[in-house]
């Protein structure tokens, strides 16, 4: 084991700072280091976190922690914010709000900008989260702005997500529909003290009714579904044996800490569902399995992508594609045919 | 983006630390090195010193930049150099200081492990290529 990853177990946090720099990176190694981390995982609770840019999901992440330290257990937060697609650069914002743990080791907090890198971040963020289970971090909290294909898919490698709603949000009650309410397990209307937050609630309540028809019309449980009990639900009490989740709500105003009790028992629930429902197990298979498939798209893209260049690069192959030569059907076959057959050759 | 920008990203803390509450500097260095391809965390106002040690051990930074206007920087400075030294920091984070410092304490900021003091009139270039040069070798 090498000597970063034994520093790490040891709770060195710079080990574990510095793991991170490598895996955001993707130094060289850094899959070693990850490899060698996952047999310490498992054992975290990671929670999503996610909502539109203002919504105040830093502030909830702080006072979440801060909940969760005074009933003695040990935080991990990574907080990702978008970087200029022109620069790279980035400002990482969300360090700021973490006023409430500021001087306290044991919350510890790592910001991450997205750096352009397609389909990069969820693996980096996957390994990131592995590293803070690894270290022995009780709750990983996962905070990202809840826009477009590459926050869903981050957010969907927590156990639980929790989605922020501020008030009279009409229209992100409309962005909600494209992809996000599918993911939430739980609606926090955030900055519940501000006007709008009633009709926030009954907007949520019933896109959640009405999603829940839907699944019951597909399903064919129609008799097994029951209305969501006022002021959220949590676990319903189904007729079936299978024991089943419907996304709940509760009203929060972070700043104050107000509705956090509640939020923070739903999320509890939620993990005892996962439980008992063996939810947590196929989560953790399902997210293995696209695991397994993401590192082997870039392996092979990447093996590819040498073979191209061992055979003169591909503008080669594009002039004669232009020409009218071949075509990239054939170019494709024609570069993956020896790779096909050294597979077969080997498989047994 | 290139593959070499991708592999090696420079981050930045700026700090503001002790009571002083004049944050503009801070503020137009930030932006700087963002649009020098950086990744900035700031702080955001009066941290104490054990606050800016935790961001820049956890966020592993490689440059720290420490924005001092009240005068503190004899009492502010050392406590931080002790803090990185404690979780093994120090030796690999290179430590700016800006602001308003006398001319008669600089000797003893760049005693203590600051690698350069930049204060008013210095350009932003003049900063972000002393960081493109200077940014520690990382193991």
């Amino acid at each position: 084991m090498t000597e970063l990853i034994e520093n790490l177990l040891d709770g060195d946090h710079r080990a574990l700072a510095r793991t991170i720099t490598k895996i955001e990176d993707r130094a060289p190694g850094y899959r070693d280091l990850v490899s060698q981390l996952h047999e310490h995982t498992g054992q975290a609770d990671v929670i999503g976190i996610t909502g539109s840019p203002g919504a105040g999901k830093s502030t909830l992440v702080d006072k979440m922690a801060e909940e969760y330290r005074d009933r003695g257990l040990t935080v991990g937060v990574i907080a990702i914010d978008p970087s200029s697609p022109f620069t790279g650069g980035a400002v990482l914002g969300d360090r700021i709000r973490m006023a409430s743990n500021t001087g306290d080791m044991d919350v510890f907090f790592r910001s991450m900008s997205a750096r352009g890198s397609l389909g990069g971040l969820s693996t980096a963020t996957t390994d990131a989260v592995k590293a803070l289970d690894a270290f022995g971090k009780d709750k990983v909290i996962i905070e990202t702005v809840g826009a477009g294909q590459n926050e869903v898919d981050i957010v969907r490698m927590a156990d639980t997500v929790a989605v922020l709603v501020p008030p009279a949000s009409g229209d992100d009650v409309q962005m909600l529909k494209a992809g996000i309410l599918e993911i939430a397990d739980l609606f926090a209307v955030n900055k519940a003290d501000l006007d709008g937050a009633n009709r926030t609630v009954q907007e949520l309540r019933e896109m959640i009714e009405m999603r829940r028809d839907e699944l019951a019309v597909a399903t064919g449980h129609h008799g097994a579904v029951e209305k969501t009990s006022p002021g959220g639900g949590g676990a319903d009490e189904e007729t079936d044996d299978e024991p089943s989740w419907s996304p709940s709500i509760v009203e929060t105003v972070a700043k104050r800490g107000e509705g956090l009790g509640e939020l923070l028992s739903i999320l509890d629930d939620h993990r005892e569902y996962l439980v008992s429902s063996g939810q947590l197990e196929s989560k953790a298979r399902d997210r293995y399995a696209a695991e397994i498939r993401t590192l082997l798209r870039e392996d092979s893209a990447e093996l590819l992508a040498e073979e191209i260049e061992a055979r003169g690069g591909i503008e080669g192959f594009v002039d004669r594609v232009l020409d009218r030569e071949t075509d990239p059907y054939a170019v494709a076959d024609d570069l993956l045919d020896p790779v096909v057959e050294c597979v077969e050759s080997k498989r047994d | 983006m290139s593959e070499a920008q991708e592999q090696r990203t420079i981050r930045c803390l700026v700090g503001k630390v002790g009571l002083d509450g004049h944050d503009r500097g801070a503020h137009v260095i930030a932006r700087a090195f963002r649009d020098a391809g950086f990744e900035v965390i700031y702080s955001g106002l009066h941290k104490a010193p054990e606050e800016v040690v935790q961001a820049a051990v956890q966020e592993d930074v490689d440059v720290l930049g420490l924005s001092i206007l009240s005068g503190a920087h004899n009492t502010l400075v050392p406590k931080i150099m002790d803090g990185l030294e404690e979780y093994g920091a120090k030796e690999d984070t290179l430590i700016l200081v800006g602001g308003i410092i006398p001319d008669e304490d600089r000797d003893e900021l760049l005693d203590l492990g600051v690698s350069r003091i930049f204060g008013p009139g210095a350009s932003m270039d003049e900063i972000v290529d002393f960081i493109r040069e200077n940014a520690p070798e990382r193991q």
